[in-house]
């Protein structure tokens, strides 16, 4: 082989070596920093996935927020670096009406329709209360009012008082004649803005708000609510036969057990 | 001062530029507000990082019109005007390789047993960058950034960033002389290789030269100067960085700034 082209060709080889290596270490140190779900994100932000895409850590979110809630990450805080956030024990959302923070998103990772709704002149309006920055969680252990003792400072607190957190009345059974007033959080309604979460007394707070994909479960499709007319109609759209066939469902266990002759 | 002319300008423009950021940020002026990655002048005058929306793109994501018209503007403006002067006269690394380039001639640090590492190797991290992008779903350069940590460390909070910084102006002083800015850097790869056609150049003038030579040990892109001496003509490589330190040195006026549609001469070299 000519030396020239021999050259040229380890050359080759050993960038091609060295772009390897370099990516495998560059990669693994962003898959590395992606991978921190305990993060809060500000209002209207898409799926963390898209977010990681869009975001371009610019700040101008941050510069918006009249609160100085929001933070970007900066090395060293274990967050995906450059991205915004905010920890809602410092510093909470206060769910501002105009929502400045996500019309100042220049590139779609806070997306304005996921906190908008179109009024009855059909014009698209801002609405806080659709956002779903997380979900605040109780921890019943650590909450003085499971407990017996009368609080209600996340009740207070909650901008959708009555709404996202509502009280529960029942007999204090250890005491007898006492009350408990325990707070609850209601999953549908919350916005994860965490103000429940400063205003929590206990020394670590014993409502906190977690990201609504670590806090939530998902429910089966299969399972169809009788009790809610809406669901129940999926049972028309069911297709065809559903019927188990085993050998022993030939016995019909299910007019078996509406005969009501047992 | 006039030696240094351009050296004093142009760290008047990093540091105003730097300075409204931070104003944006901390006073909440309207001048310039978000970062270096994507800004808005004036609150509405969109601004882009063409190499970062590149990655962008290259995540799988089609961002939005408003970053998008954003780096096709700056973008428009280094590939027609300005050349590679981002790297010069607005990236805020540029002070600290400087700098590290600076303590070198103070410390006379010999450039004998330096790496050998090629120029072209910012073009393969730019390539690799997109890859990686492409690969993982995010804009790879900026998550390792130094450029993005220190700009963004100056404005929102430093935090371990200045790390990354140090890192850089060490490797810059001991390991590899411009080894960061004129080796590695993808961005300064990217504004290379959309200057190629750029209109404000140096251009040199053979007949006034006396061979000194101070421009070549002055000019952090040393490969660009080959014409100095031989030709008259403009630098017409896109890796000038457009600083203008060589113009600062001649004592003779044989290199100034010029528009190539101003005057066409230039002989192919």
């Amino acid at each position: 082989m000519l030396p020239e082209r021999r050259r040229f060709l380890l050359t080759t080889a050993r960038s091609l070596a060295l772009a390897a290596a370099g990516g495998i270490v560059w990669s693994g140190y962003i898959e590395g920093g992606k991978a921190y779900p305990l993060i809060l994100r500000p209002p209207a932000a898409v799926n963390e996935k898209d977010f990681f895409a869009r975001c371009t850590k610019c700040g101008l979110c941050v510069e918006a927020c009249p609160y100085h809630a929001l933070i970007l990450a900066k090395p060293g805080d274990a967050k995906p670096i450059g991205t915004p956030y905010f920890t809602p024990r410092e510093g909470p959302c206060h769910m501002c009406k105009d929502i400045p923070c996500v019309p100042a998103c220049p590139t779609g990772a806070l997306n304005r329709s996921l906190v908008s709704e179109k009024d009855a002149a059909g014009r698209e309006r801002l609405d806080i209360n659709l956002a779903r920055m997380g979900l605040a969680v109780i921890d019943r252990d650590t909450c003085i009012a499971y407990s017996g003792i009368q609080c209600d400072a996340c009740y207070r607190a909650c901008p959708r008082i009555d709404k996202a957190i509502t009280v529960e009345y029942s007999r204090n059974s250890r005491t007898g004649k006492h009350a408990l007033l325990a707070p609850i959080v209601h999953g549908d309604l919350c916005t994860g803005c965490g103000l429940c979460e400063r205003a929590c007394v206990t020394e670590k707070a014993s409502v906190f708000v977690l990201p609504r994909n670590i806090a939530m479960g998902a429910s089966s499709s299969q399972y169809i609510k009788g009790w809610d007319a809406g669901d129940e109609k999926r049972l028309t759209e069911t297709p065809g036969d559903t019927r188990t066939r085993t050998p022993r469902s030939e016995k019909d266990p299910l007019d078996y057990l509406n005969r009501g002759d047992l | 001062m006039k030696e240094n002319k351009f050296l004093m300008a142009r760290r008047i423009i990093q540091v105003a530029v730097l300075f409204f950021f931070f104003a944006g940020n901390s006073f909440g002026w309207n001048i310039l507000k978000g970062n270096l990655s994507t800004a808005r002048a004036f609150g509405a005058l969109p601004l882009s990082d063409p190499f970062g929306l590149l990655q962008v793109l290259a995540a799988g994501s089609l961002v939005s019109m408003e970053a998008i018209a954003g780096a096709l503007l700056v973008a428009l403006v280094y590939a027609v005007v300005g050349g590679r002067a981002f790297c010069s006269w607005i990236c805020p690394l540029n002070i600290i390789t400087d700098a590290a380039n600076w303590l070198k001639k103070i410390l006379r640090i010999d450039t004998a047993g330096e790496w050998s590492m090629s120029r072209a190797s910012r073009y393969w991290i730019m390539a690799l960058s997109l890859v990686i992008s492409a690969l993982l779903g995010v804009a790879a350069f900026e998550w390792i950034s130094p450029i993005s940590m220190l700009h963004r460390g100056l404005i929102f909070g430093m935090g371990l960033g200045s790390l990354s910084v140090l890192a850089v102006f060490l490797f810059d002083l001991f390991l590899k002389k411009n080894g960061f800015c004129g080796h590695l850097c993808p961005l300064g790869g990217f504004y290379s290789a959309i200057a190629t056609f750029s209109l404000i150049r140096v251009k040199h003038t053979r007949e006034r030269c006396t061979l000194c030579m101070k421009c070549v040990d002055i000019c952090p892109e040393q490969q660009v100067l080959h014409r100095v001496g031989h030709r008259t003509g403009f630098i017409l490589s896109g890796e000038c960085v457009n600083c203008g330190r060589c113009i600062d040195v001649c004592e003779e006026g044989a290199l100034g700034f010029s528009n190539r549609l101003v005057s066409q001469k230039t002989s192919p070299i």
